[in-house]
């Protein structure tokens, strides 16, 4: 299982000098990607943007959207950046999409919330032709499908290269793994997804895991009561690290992605020494 | 911190008993609105690992518990008279009086105030921090709040009553007899040394053909003594209030209300119910009471600081409502076993109780292995033999090892191997890494090998790289191929239709070609997805597809094939008649089910008279789609099969349109397969979600398939 780390893009206090600090440390280090979040109505910097200026100051770690609203954006202009990041980047880009759990981010772009599954379904379909078109077969970044239910998976296996879960125990991560499986062979689909997956950290003590938690609390209101638990899930010990990372490695997860709670350089390099192997 | 426990069932008492002890300064009352010793109900049953979690939760009345409890080691399972016993399955049961009782005594020993007769509404609750709504299915402290609780009840369609009886028992027993309305079932068990729990459950049909619709509760009694006459020897039924009920099925999407001035949470009965055939409500109740107790103690929440109390609620919910969900799911398998039992009657004993101790996929073969050797080997020993194995042999193989008839041709085992096609062949013909994957599976001693889609033309592939049988060059290449391996592959005769014309299936599915596409054909001209659109068949063209099938047939002999599987299913041109969404023809291939047919049942036997050996079909048990076909229309389909000498059905479902409402549970199949094996009567092979032998054994030992489909690990 290959291991990534998360870009405080949309953490409190992240400059953008501390963000690009951080992917050049990331870089440096062991971890094997960068991954961004993607939230339309929350102060935070715009994913493929910053991803663009990741990959200008980066040198081999791998980029990856964890995830991007997708059907929130014109399939074609969508289609140029990411084609665009993938080749300034040297071909490093992993694009993570899914519908998204938030009403608002639809309103606040005047984009109809019904139909969002179609309208993904149809970008994954034209963002796959516009890469092979460019740049033949095979081309253009890996696709996922994120979400839990079902059709999801389906959409995976029809349409994409892989899964990325949202979140949760080794256990869950399972389950959602042999049903991408399931759904990929029922589907015809020849050899098997690569299944991503994403945590959230913070480590440290005190005052900084009040702020990471409130900020969990906070990014995840819109969820309601699930915000609790959410927060509840948050990695705070390196046992609690050490022993996540191995669930899911043995669930037979391909790449997992820590993402920050706190934008502090100190959290990159203590996770990194937490989970050096 | 004030606590209002509402309901006084022994998840309410419990819940209040365990708070109050770990912290004395708590201030618990429990509301009941009955008096102290009016109960409903018989039997309460534990399995020895709740038992565990008692004892660790509180040793007084754990000890106090385990002196009135009956014990028993075993699952007896009767069909009409011949009975299968199961061993290992360590359980007891007491009386639920008892149970309360004895939770009552400790809740007023450790400073619970309990007070019965008290009814309280969310209203009088406004003095507390916290309201425990112990207060069952219908619970009116939930009530106010359904947009936060959101509860949803599902009842199931089978009729149950429930009733005490003095005949004793030694295990808990299921009890199937036939009466000339149809088959009861009972779920018996003792509890207290004198009297036993004994539910009587039937379906509805049967139900109201033996008047029970009607019946007073004396004339249920006397129907149901006289059914199980034999069984009772002698012993009487007795009742309390007893009615004929459907099980109602709780779900919450939330169990806490922390928003309000006093805090809810649900516990037991008022957030979830589960079929009680995979245990008690009451098991669930107190295991929810012990979380909430230690999550409490967890966060010192007793201090009263609002933060505590709602980090302890969510840990509660976190903790207990995964578990309860997955509690749920078997449970629910469970229920629609015990509905529909009348479709396994006629299955011998050893298998009908194999069937039904894995019913719930909680428990598995492995698991009873460990459990009960004898039991295990004597299913074995009846699968063996019953079905081609050898009788004499000294060690009966589990199920998955049992050779298997497939009209004639002898499978060495039942493990199948179906590899999924890169599309490397050239022109048709069969090469590169997907020969080399059908090598490898033809090289691991399964059960038989099914390829991916073969296609009858040029024009039937999926994609250019799809491998044919419709030229020599690709006859002598397969030829080459099975030489070593005769007897052990079967072909997947196919035609694509609407899903013709596409890109490798690497970057995904249904991906027009961009350029040298052949033109599409389909029933009707509904594209399928994004893929261009077909034109309808007509009789010519029909007439040439119908011949492409012929000649792929004999040229799947002659290459060494021993079966052929017709797919009818997936979206392919088949399917595309067979489903009302799909096919929109005017003529006699279309409209009603029997039209709809008539075109793939007359390839199908073109094909039975163009191959001389097994012939099989894949089948399609249900659209998933509105409007679609579900699995009567399957059965149907199945029947004419039959009648055509079909060798063996592949179980399928959804993928008839681009788009449909998947269900991809570990069981989603097994359903289906198991209508079609034992009311279509025809062998089934299943595959989906099967990575482990165990489950091939589960699946075949309880009659759900007779071929499973081995999947690689994810």
């Amino acid at each position: 299982m290959r291991l990534g780390v998360g870009l405080p893009n949309s953490v409190p206090g992240a400059e953008p000098r501390l963000l690009l600090e951080w992917a050049r440390r990331a870089d440096e280090g062991t971890f094997d990607s960068l991954g961004v979040v993607d939230r339309m109505r929350y102060d935070s910097l715009e994913p493929m943007t910053l991803l663009a200026a990741v990959g200008a100051c980066t040198t081999r770690i791998e980029l990856v959207t964890m995830v991007v609203i997708g059907p929130l954006r014109d399939h074609a202009i969508f289609g140029r950046e990411a084609a665009t990041i993938h080749a300034l980047s040297g071909g490093r880009l992993t694009l993570g999409l899914a519908v998204g759990a938030r009403t608002d981010d639809y309103d606040a772009l005047g984009v109809a919330h019904q139909g969002r599954g179609v309208r993904l379904e149809d970008q994954l379909a034209a963002l796959r032709d516009a890469f092979e078109a460019a740049s033949g077969p095979g081309a253009g970044p890996d696709l996922l499908v994120g979400g839990g239910s079902d059709i999801t998976f389906v959409r995976a296996a029809r349409y994409a290269d892989g899964y990325v879960h949202g979140g949760g125990p080794p256990r869950a991560f399972e389950r959602a793994a042999s049903r991408a499986a399931t759904a990929w062979t029922d589907a015809g689909r020849p050899g098997r997804p690569k299944l991503w997956a994403q945590a959230y950290f913070a480590l440290g003590d005190g005052a900084g895991l009040e702020r990471a938690r409130s900020y969990m609390r906070d990014y995840y209101a819109f969820t309601g009561p699930f915000a609790e638990k959410i927060t509840e899930g948050l990695l705070t010990t390196p046992q609690s690290i050490v022993q996540f990372v191995r669930g899911y490695e043995e669930a037979g997860c391909d790449h997992l992605v820590l993402l920050p709670a706190l934008a502090e350089l100190g959290q990159l390099d203590a996770l990194a020494e937490v989970v050096a192997r | 911190m004030k606590i209002a426990t509402v309901g006084g069932g022994p998840g309410g008492l419990y819940a209040s008993l365990l708070l109050k002890k770990s912290a004395p300064e708590l201030d618990v009352t429990v509301f009941e609105k009955n008096r102290r010793g009016a109960t409903y109900g018989w039997g309460v049953v534990f399995s020895d690992r709740t038992l565990n979690s008692f004892r660790e939760a509180d040793y007084p009345s754990y000890d106090d518990i385990i002196e009135h409890f009956v014990i028993w080691d075993a699952i007896d399972v009767r069909l009409e008279d011949t009975v299968v016993r199961a061993g290992g399955q360590v359980f007891s049961g007491i009386a639920r009086r008892r149970l309360l009782d004895i939770l009552t005594d400790r809740c007023t020993e450790v400073g619970v105030e309990v007070r019965f007769e008290s009814e309280v509404s969310p209203s009088d609750l406004g003095d507390y921090d916290l309201a425990i709504a112990a207060d069952g299915i219908h619970s009116l402290t939930r009530a106010g709040h359904d947009e936060v609780f959101r509860p949803r009840i599902s009842e199931g369609r089978a009729r149950y009553i429930w009733f005490g009886t003095t005949l004793p028992l030694d295990s808990f027993t299921f009890i199937f007899r036939s009466s000339e309305h149809g088959l009861f079932q009972v779920h018996a068990y003792p509890f207290d040394g004198r009297t036993s729990t004994f539910i009587v459950e039937t379906d509805h049909s049967t139900w109201c053909r033996a008047g029970l619709d009607q019946a007073t509760e004396v004339a249920s009694i006397a129907y149901c003594e006289k059914l199980f006459e034999v069984d009772l020897r002698g012993h009487s039924l007795m009742s309390n209030q007893s009615k004929w009920i459907r099980f109602p099925t709780l779900k919450t999407k939330s169990w806490v209300h922390s928003s309000d001035a006093t805090p809810t949470v649900l516990l037991g009965d008022s957030a979830h119910t589960a079929h009680f055939s995979i245990g008690s409500g009451t098991k669930l109740a107190m295991e929810d009471a012990i979380s909430l107790a230690r999550a409490f103690d967890e966060r010192k929440a007793v201090s009263g600081d609002p933060d505590a109390l709602g980090a302890a609620l969510a840990d509660y919910e976190m903790e207990r409502k995964p578990i309860v969900e997955r509690f749920q799911e078997a449970a629910l398998q469970s229920q629609s076993y015990f509905e529909s039992t009348t479709r396994y009657r006629n299955l011998d004993p050893e298998q009908f109780a194999f069937h039904l101790l894995t019913r719930s996929g909680r428990i598995d073969y492995g698991h009873l292995r460990v459990r009960d050797p004898h039991l295990l080997e004597r299913v074995d020993r009846w699968f063996a033999t019953h079905s081609g194995g050898d009788e004499r042999a000294v060690v009966a193989p589990p199920p998955a090892l049992v050779p298997f008839d497939l009209h004639g041709l002898r499978l060495p085992n039942r493990v199948v191997l179906a590899p999924i096609a890169e599309g490397t062949a050239t022109d048709g013909v069969i090469g590169g890494a997907d020969a080399v994957a059908l090598r490898a599976a033809l090289e691991a001693s399964a059960g038989l090998v099914v390829t991916d889609e073969v296609a009858v033309s040029a024009h039937g592939r999926i994609t250019p790289g799809c491998a044919g049988l419709w030229s020599e060059a690709q006859v002598e290449a397969w030829e080459m191929l099975l030489e070593a391996h005769a007897g052990r592959a079967a072909v997947r005769l196919n035609h694509a239709g609407p899903r013709g014309a596409t890109k490798p299936r690497r970057g995904g599915l249904d991906r027009p070609l961009n350029s040298n596409a052949w033109p599409l054909v389909a029933a009707s001209a509904v594209a399928y997805g994004r893929n261009a659109e077909p034109a309808p068949l007509d009789e010519h063209t029909r007439a040439e597809v119908l011949e492409d099938y012929t000649r792929a047939a004999r040229n799947a002999r002659r290459a060494g094939f021993y079966a052929v599987l017709v797919e009818m299913a997936r979206g392919y041109l088949l399917a595309g008649f067979l489903s009302p969404l799909t096919n929109r023809r005017d003529d006699a291939l279309g409209g009603e089910l029997r039209g709809r047919m008539r075109w793939p049942l007359e390839v199908f036997d073109a094909v039975r008279s163009g191959f001389d050996g097994p012939v099989g079909a894949s089948v399609c048990a249900h659209d998933w789609r509105r409007g679609g076909t579900t699995v009567e229309d399957c059965l149907a389909l199945v029947e004419e099969l039959k009648k055509r000498d079909c060798a063996l059905i592949e179980v399928t479902a959804g993928a008839t349109t681009a788009r449909f409402t998947p269900h991809l549970d570990p069981y989603y199949l097994t359903e289906l397969s198991e209508r079609l094996r034992n009311d279509g009567g025809v062998p089934t092979m299943l595959g989906g979600d099967i990575t482990t032998v165990d489950r091939i054994n589960t699946l075949l030992g309880g009659a759900r398939a007779d071929l499973c489909v081995l999947r690689g690990k994810p």
